[in-house]
């Protein structure tokens, strides 16, 4: 396949990089990256963090450009060890940061809304809640990443395969434009215009992250793990 | 909006090498190859699927019928030739679009795209919801599952699951929980109709 020009390689200064494009920056702390970077280079700054530079210009690209698939050829002859550690230190700032913010906004609106849809709203947010839970707690660091690291160390189990874990991680980001939705479209128009701005702003924004974190867990994680098991059995 | 392609032809090179091509792009994704029309229709409610690409020559004489049964069943269905050798026009005048087999890369991308963005902006012509689908809604919206719905409204659960599908196009909601807040929104139904 004709593969286009890379925006970015190692050489480049990693303030270019950010300065680019801001969504970049929500990277770095994930990967562990310390600011005070100065003008160093995307390969110095991950090798002073002990990051792939690869792993970490591959997750840049699919923040940066929405249509970019992974090739899984490129993909194999990558140290994916960094790669376990930036999915959880994702899910720790969707549960610590991003979700309990969003709570906010929404418990003023709820507020608002009396007892003629407040209790209803409230209810919606609270099932959504649960399943988020649900699905980073139990279902990804409870179940999927403890596999995976058993793999890591060599030890296969037949209990699980990773070829489950596709098909349970929709619903998130659905239920989230069902809020959006809800917010900007059907509640009376009365009702906090200006806090249920913000909040969808925070969702839009939330909601893109969330497509591409599902893009590296699909098209990386999942390949990554499968050539795992495929290597033990 | 993601699309979801299945492909159903016959030749396993032809099949694979399209697949490889529609996957590389990023809004679609292929999730059934068929070497036979035979299951087209349930694959497709399984699968989701928004796009099917069928070469036409293995639908054989009753290829209209077939073509018209499956827009009938499937809301929004598009539907692609695939064209391996000469074809009269008038076969092909049902298709929403056509792929030939010399085509390029970038051409038949090109069309995938085209087809696919035809056919969304089409679909925000009608918004309102029709009386059915307001049923269909309300019942969703109490906690009925699609099996109890058809049951109780005398329809097939394919015909449930495609006006889910619409209720769902028109209302920008996909969840249950959502709908259910819509529903309310809406004074379709109040708490007391919920079951807890």
């Amino acid at each position: 396949m004709a593969k286009k020009k890379d925006l970015f390689t190692k050489d480049t200064k990693l303030a270019e990089l950010v300065a680019g494009d801001r969504r970049l920056l929500q990277l770095l702390p994930r990967f562990g990256i310390e600011l005070g970077f100065g003008d160093r280079s995307v390969e110095e700054v991950c090798r002073m963090n002990k990051v792939s530079a690869d792993l970490f210009l591959i997750l840049c690209e699919i923040y940066t450009d929405s249509g970019y698939k992974p090739d899984p050829n490129e993909l194999k002859r990558i140290d994916m060890n960094g790669l376990l550690p930036y999915l959880k230190a994702s899910h720790q700032y969707y549960l610590d940061e991003r979700f309990p913010h969003l709570e906010e906004h929404l418990q003023r609106i709820i507020k608002a809304c009396g007892p003629k849809y407040g209790p209803m709203l409230s209810h919606f947010y609270d099932e959504y809640k649960r399943e988020v839970m649900r699905h980073i707690k139990f279902y990804e660091e409870e179940v999927a990443f403890p596999y995976i690291e058993a793999l890591l160390k060599g030890q296969h189990t037949d209990s699980y395969r990773i070829d489950e874990f596709e098909h349970n991680h929709t619903n998130i980001q659905d239920v989230l434009d069902d809020m959006m939705n809800i917010l900007l479209k059907y509640l009376p128009g009365d009702i906090l215009p200006k806090e249920r701005v913000e909040i969808s702003l925070d969702i839009m924004e939330l909601s893109d992250d969330l497509n591409r974190h599902s893009v590296i867990e699909d098209h990386i994680l999942i390949p990554y793990v499968e050539s795992l098991e495929n290597a033990l059995s | 909006m993601r699309n979801r392609v299945i492909i159903c032809e016959a030749s396993e090179i032809i099949a694979n090498g399209l697949a490889e091509i529609i996957d590389s792009m990023a809004q679609f994704d292929v999730v059934a190859r068929l070497d036979n029309p035979e299951h087209v229709s349930e694959k497709i409610l399984t699968t989701d699927a928004n796009i099917l690409i069928v070469n036409p020559t293995l639908l054989g004489f009753q290829s209209k019928d077939f073509l018209t049964q499956l827009e009938k069943e499937h809301d929004n269905l598009i539907i692609i030739a695939l064209v391996a050798s000469y074809l009269d026009h008038t076969m092909l005048a049902p298709y929403h679009g056509i792929i030939e087999i010399n085509d390029t890369r970038a051409k038949v991308i090109g069309k995938m795209n085209e087809v696919a963005q035809n056919e969304t902006s089409k679909k925000t012509d009608d918004v309102e919801l029709s009386k059915r689908e307001i049923d269909v809604l309300v019942a969703v919206a109490k906690g009925m599952m699609n099996k109890e719905i058809a049951d109780m409204m005398n329809i097939s659960i394919h015909t449930v699951i495609s006006h889910r599908k619409n209720i769902t196009r028109k209302t920008g909601i996909k969840s249950v929980s959502g709908l259910t807040v819509y529903a309310m929104l809406n004074n379709l139904i109040d708490e007391n109709d919920l079951i807890h």
